[in-house]
């Protein structure tokens, strides 16, 4: 059985795309084979910066011959329709069979498919996986038509027989005619060579200074970067990303280890860092003693005559005059941080956070008043989480953070340190983004999570605002991920706050800075007072009701009615909020049921105590989906499902609701008493336990009545022909529903 | 031109050394496009000769001006004026790599000491809407040029593709001569009569143009002349194919592009003067792009762009 080697060879590939290409040209070239027959023992697939290869062992030499047979029409069908089978099966007239079946005789043309060679197979699944390659950027260029990710140069494609004997397999794409030669390295190289098989290959590849494998290159840069900082006493901070980016850069690592000027020693580590990596691709190297990073690591494509002094001394320059810009910046920076930072506050009032939600200094303004509001509620202290919140974003006017944008918040509490602010307020400028990803650790310290809390809120409430929503797969503002950092932050540190609250006054921030131009000045202070109002009522509705009721008694007070500035907001923020709280409770049951709570227990739980506060629902919940893994709880659903049904029946037959009256001395058989019984019991204690929110309590007390429920279901026929006891029956079985409803609403369970 | 050996030993060695290797690879000795532009890319012999099926070869040296970058001539490497060396073959040869390689060589650049790389780097030109990808060139470590295969100029398909080199020649020569700070670097033979340094010869305009750039040019004016030079582009494409005073057909797409070059260029001026926000800065380049469109479109039916009547 032969076996197949492929190399496409082109000018240098994007080193990240190049795992991902070689990932591909296995899965399109084996789909294709096999699609077409060829089945094969095992392959292999390598990417340098130069070429993808494929190594496919053992493939059938050629495709097997499949015979099928096929119906036909009846032998007495129209002679078109025994036409039409007979071009459509590619036979003849004579070779048509006929066979006797219960309808009469039928026609059955055999059908038979010659295998083919496996090279015309190659040849051709080759041709479509070139011209289809799913290059995530691909380009033309010359006078061709093709398009690769760089200019394709030539193609190696052998099948190589168990002799040993190798093939070229016949085939040519936009003029590029396969052959069995490849080349080496770009320098190193000795020209052209021809191979016969994969391990002549590599082996030709390896004299030519072709490691071929990535993983190979990777594990060698890795081991003498490590034994080289190790023989100097220091150790190489360690970066997958990097690791795998370097080795998709060279073809023949060559790791060189540099000094960094001690000029630079003094910039904080991730600068130096993040400027190596960013630009030149260096790994850092740092004394283990003090955490400081003293040199670099780079990796040269070349074995140069002098042993890398020239690439290491050129390296060194180009690193110098970046870091030297990175020093011109810190320490400009830190000029203005040493003075309070101000001077980047101003300057934030001339840049644009979004077109219709206004500046950054606006959005600092609204972020810092909604973190004063929040901070009692995750025990900060009020003055510190505003003082933090206006001062959190100053970094992004600092040169540092426009040189390098993923230093922002952490150049913030360089800043805030040097500018002498409090702890808690300069590890807030770091803290406030967290979390950044769903892997990224929450904010634990309550002047960074009234920041933190307050930036993500007034994010999405901004959005909302201007109906920019995520839809379907856009989510251009990442308000999803607010949303979800928003939950996190909430549910790890159990903190209990009335989100809705927050919700509304700062949807009605945005509402007023949304209209400050065209609103006259007594509208804004009457929305103003709402807001101040919204901080006594809790919720906007009845904030605003009882500043309208105040303008009555006002004389020239602004207009209120329909249509009127005031009666648009007072109308649109509750609808406003109601969607962003219900695009929270989305978010909250994809969180949750990636922990394994199933969503329609969360439904069941949601909006029990207004909906807004996180952690009581989720408290909540789990205590019923725990009580939902007992036997009573399942049973005490089936019941309560089978009451609810004979409830809503009656109920929609009889045009009431069967919710009051129900009374004791009705009851005609001891389960019916019983369950009175039971009810009163389950009553007192679920709202014993809500009171103190033991909700596991709560669901015990429910599950309970299981017993009871079961009994009287088994005893008695709700729908008697005596109406003073039916009556009474659906009564009982309100009870059931009204005082299960206190501890979860059981009808939104699913099955 | 002798064949020069060992390492050059001045500014213009470099460009000189340029040159005569250009030359024989057989491109068109070109000369800088004059008027002010912001890069090598914008001289009509690339912008405009990339478009269409017309074969082209073309090599030249460019002042480029990019007001923003002025720091009175005391920054080692960042100059408002400075020069690119640029080239651009349709279609883009197959050996395109190689002869780029042999340009460093050259230059003195010897391949058996030095580490050279070509690290991804898509170029786009939203003023020009164009893009391409390619590679920036490293040696050893530092980025001595730009290689691209233009996919797309002035919103047209780039059929067949030309290959482009752009090289920053301040910072290529600084490293080949190994100067440290780009007033410092030799311009002509420091064995010359007078001798004479970049410093010698532009110290002064870079203190003269930052001052300009950044304080003084009349921001006022520069609305106005961008605003006539739109219109004026406009004004021009809009005239009748034939000519009626020679009744031949002329389609005046360089004209017309020289006034797209003009307001890309006051654009770059209004920028350093810190006039213009965040917002109307994308108006302004969309403006300019939609100049090079038009400019592109009449290209393209021009002979040179391979119109054939």
């Amino acid at each position: 059985m032969p076996d197949l080697l492929i190399e496409l060879f082109s000018e240098e590939i994007p080193a990240r795309m190049q795992a991902r290409a070689a990932a591909d040209l296995r899965a399109r070239m084996t789909d294709g084979l096999v699609e077409a027959g060829l089945t094969y023992a095992g392959a292999q697939t390598f990417a340098t910066p130069r070429r993808l290869t494929l190594a496919v062992e053992g493939l059938l030499a050629a495709s097997p011959t499949v015979t099928e047979e096929r119906k036909g029409p009846r032998a007495d069908a129209p002679e078109k329709a025994i036409e039409g089978f007979l071009r459509g099966a590619g036979v003849t007239r004579e070779e048509l069979e006929i066979r006797d079946e219960k309808k009469g005789q039928v026609f059955y043309a055999k059908i038979t498919r010659p295998g083919r060679p496996a090279e015309a197979i190659v040849a051709e699944v080759l041709d479509h996986v070139v011209r289809n390659f799913p290059w995530p950027k691909a380009m033309r260029w010359g006078s061709g038509s093709l398009r690769w990710v760089r200019p394709l140069q030539s193609i190696l494609c052998i099948l190589t027989d168990d002799a040993g004997e190798a093939r070229i397999v016949d085939l040519e794409i936009d003029g590029i005619r396969a052959g069995n030669t490849t080349e080496g390295h770009r320098f190193m190289g000795g020209g052209r060579f021809a191979v016969s098989s994969f391990e002549d290959y590599e082996a030709k590849l390896k004299r030519d200074h072709v490691i071929l494998d990535a993983q190979q290159r990777a594990d060698h840069i890795w081991h003498d970067a490590t034994s080289q900082a190790f023989a100097a006493g220091l150790e190489v901070v360690e970066d997958q990303g990097l690791l795998s980016e370097v080795a998709g850069l060279v073809e023949w690592p060559v790791v060189l280890m540099g000094q960094i000027d001690e000029d630079f020693l003094g910039l904080p580590a991730e600068v130096l860092q993040t400027s190596m990596k960013e630009h030149q691709k260096f790994f850092s190297v740092r004394n283990p003693a003090t955490g400081r990073i003293e040199r670099f690591i780079t990796v040269a494509n070349i074995e140069s005559a002098d042993h890398g002094a020239t690439i290491l001394a050129g390296n060194q320059k180009v690193l110098a005059a970046r870091l030297s810009d990175a020093k011109f910046f810190w320490e400009n920076d830190l000029r203005i941080a040493h003075a309070g930072m101000e001077e980047w506050i101003e300057q934030l009032s001339n840049v644009t956070f979004e077109r219709q939600l206004g500046t950054q200094a606006a959005r600092i303004r609204r972020i810092a008043a909604l973190a004063r509001d929040i901070a009692a509620d995750v025990g900060a202290d009020a003055g510190r989480a505003e003082q933090a919140a206006r001062v959190a974003k100053a970094d992004l006017s600092s040169e540092m953070v426009y040189e390098f944008p993923e230093l922002q918040g952490l150049m913030g509490r360089y800043y805030a340190e040097a500018a002498g602010l409090p702890d808690d307020v300069a590890a807030a400028c770091e803290e406030h983004y967290r979390p950044l990803g769903p892997s990224d650790a929450v904010p634990v310290a309550p002047v960074s999570v009234a920041v933190a809390l307050a930036d993500k809120l007034d994010t999405l409430t901004g959005f909302w605002a201007i109906d920019e929503k995520p839809t379907g797969s856009k989510d251009p503002f990442a308000l999803r991920r607010a949303a979800l950092g928003v939950i996190r932050i909430i549910l790890d540190g159990g903190f209990r706050l009335k989100l809705d609250r927050y919700i509304d006054a700062q949807l009605l921030r945005h509402k007023i800075s949304l209209n400050h131009a065209k609103a006259s000045d007594d509208e804004i202070d009457t929305l103003e007072e709402v807001l101040d109002e919204i901080a006594d009522h809790g919720v906007f509705g009845a904030a605003f009701r009882a500043v309208m009721d105040r303008l009555q008694e006002k004389e020239n007070a602004p207009e209120t009615e329909e249509g009127s500035l005031l009666r648009i907001v007072g109308d649109v923020v509750p609808d406003l909020s109601t969607d962003l709280l219900a695009f929270f409770h989305d978010r909250l049951k994809v969180y949750l049921r990636d922990q394994g709570l199933r969503h329609d227990v969360i439904d069941a739980c949601l909006m029990l105590d207004g909906g807004d506060d996180l952690a009581l629902i989720v408290a909540r919940a789990k205590a019923l989906g725990d009580v939902l893994e007992t036997e009573d709880g399942v049973n005490l659903v089936q019941g309560f499902k089978r009451a609810n049904n004979i409830l809503s029946q009656a109920e929609e037959k009889d045009g009431v609701e069967y919710s009051f009256g129900a009374d004791p001395k009705y009851a005609e058989v001891s389960e019916e008493k019983d369950l009175f019984a039971a009810l009163a019991k389950a009553e007192g204690e679920i709202a014993k336990a809500n009171a103190v929110e033991d909700f596991v309590g709560a669901m015990a007390a429910m599950a309970a009545l299981r017993g009871p429920i079961d009994a009287f279901f088994d005893a008695v026929q709700v729908n008697t022909d005596n109406q003073v006891v039916r009556r009474n029956r659906l009564n009982l079985l309100g009870k059931i529903r009204d005082i299960c409803l206190q501890a979860a609403d059981l009808t939104k369970l699913e099955g | 031109m002798a064949e020069q050996t060992g390492m050059p030993r001045s500014f213009q060695e470099v460009i000189l050394r340029l040159q005569a290797y250009w030359a024989a690879q057989g491109c068109a000795m070109m000369q800088p496009y004059d008027m002010e532009v912001g890069a090598g890319t914008f001289h009509p012999a690339t912008t405009l000769r990339s478009l269409g099926s017309k074969p082209w070869a073309a090599a030249y040296v460019q002042p480029s001006r990019r007001p923003t970058d002025g720091r009175y001539g005391e920054n080692p490497n960042r100059l408002q004026h400075y020069y690119q060396y640029q080239v651009l073959i349709k279609p883009s040869p197959p050996n395109l790599q190689a002869l780029y390689l042999g340009s460093l060589e050259a230059i003195g650049i010897n391949m058996a000491l030095h580490d050279i790389r070509f690290v991804e780097d898509d170029w786009e030109s939203p003023t020009l809407g164009a893009w391409g990808l390619g590679w920036e060139v490293w040696c050893d470590g530092m980025e001595v040029s730009q290689f691209t295969y233009f996919q797309q100029v002035g919103g047209h398909d780039c059929h067949p593709v030309s290959g482009e080199l752009t090289y920053g020649l301040e910072r290529l020569a600084m490293y080949v001569l190994g100067v440290d700070h780009v007033m410092d670097m030799p311009y002509n033979d420091p064995q010359a009569p007078i001798p004479l340094t970049y410093g010698d010869v532009f110290r002064q305009t870079e203190q003269e143009y930052s001052r300009w750039n950044f304080d003084v040019a009349n921001t006022d004016v520069l609305l106005r002349h961008f605003e006539e030079a739109e219109a004026e582009c406009e004004a021009i494409l809009s005239q009748p194919e034939v000519d009626p005073k020679t009744g031949q057909r002329i389609i005046m797409a360089h004209p017309a592009y020289d006034q797209c070059i003009k307001a890309s260029h006051v654009f770059n001026l209004l920028d350093a003067r810190g006039v213009i926000s965040v917002t109307e800065r994308q108006a302004y380049i969309g403006r300019v792009r939609a100049l090079a469109k038009k400019c592109a479109d009449a290209f393209v039916t021009t002979e040179a762009g391979g119109f054939v009547a």
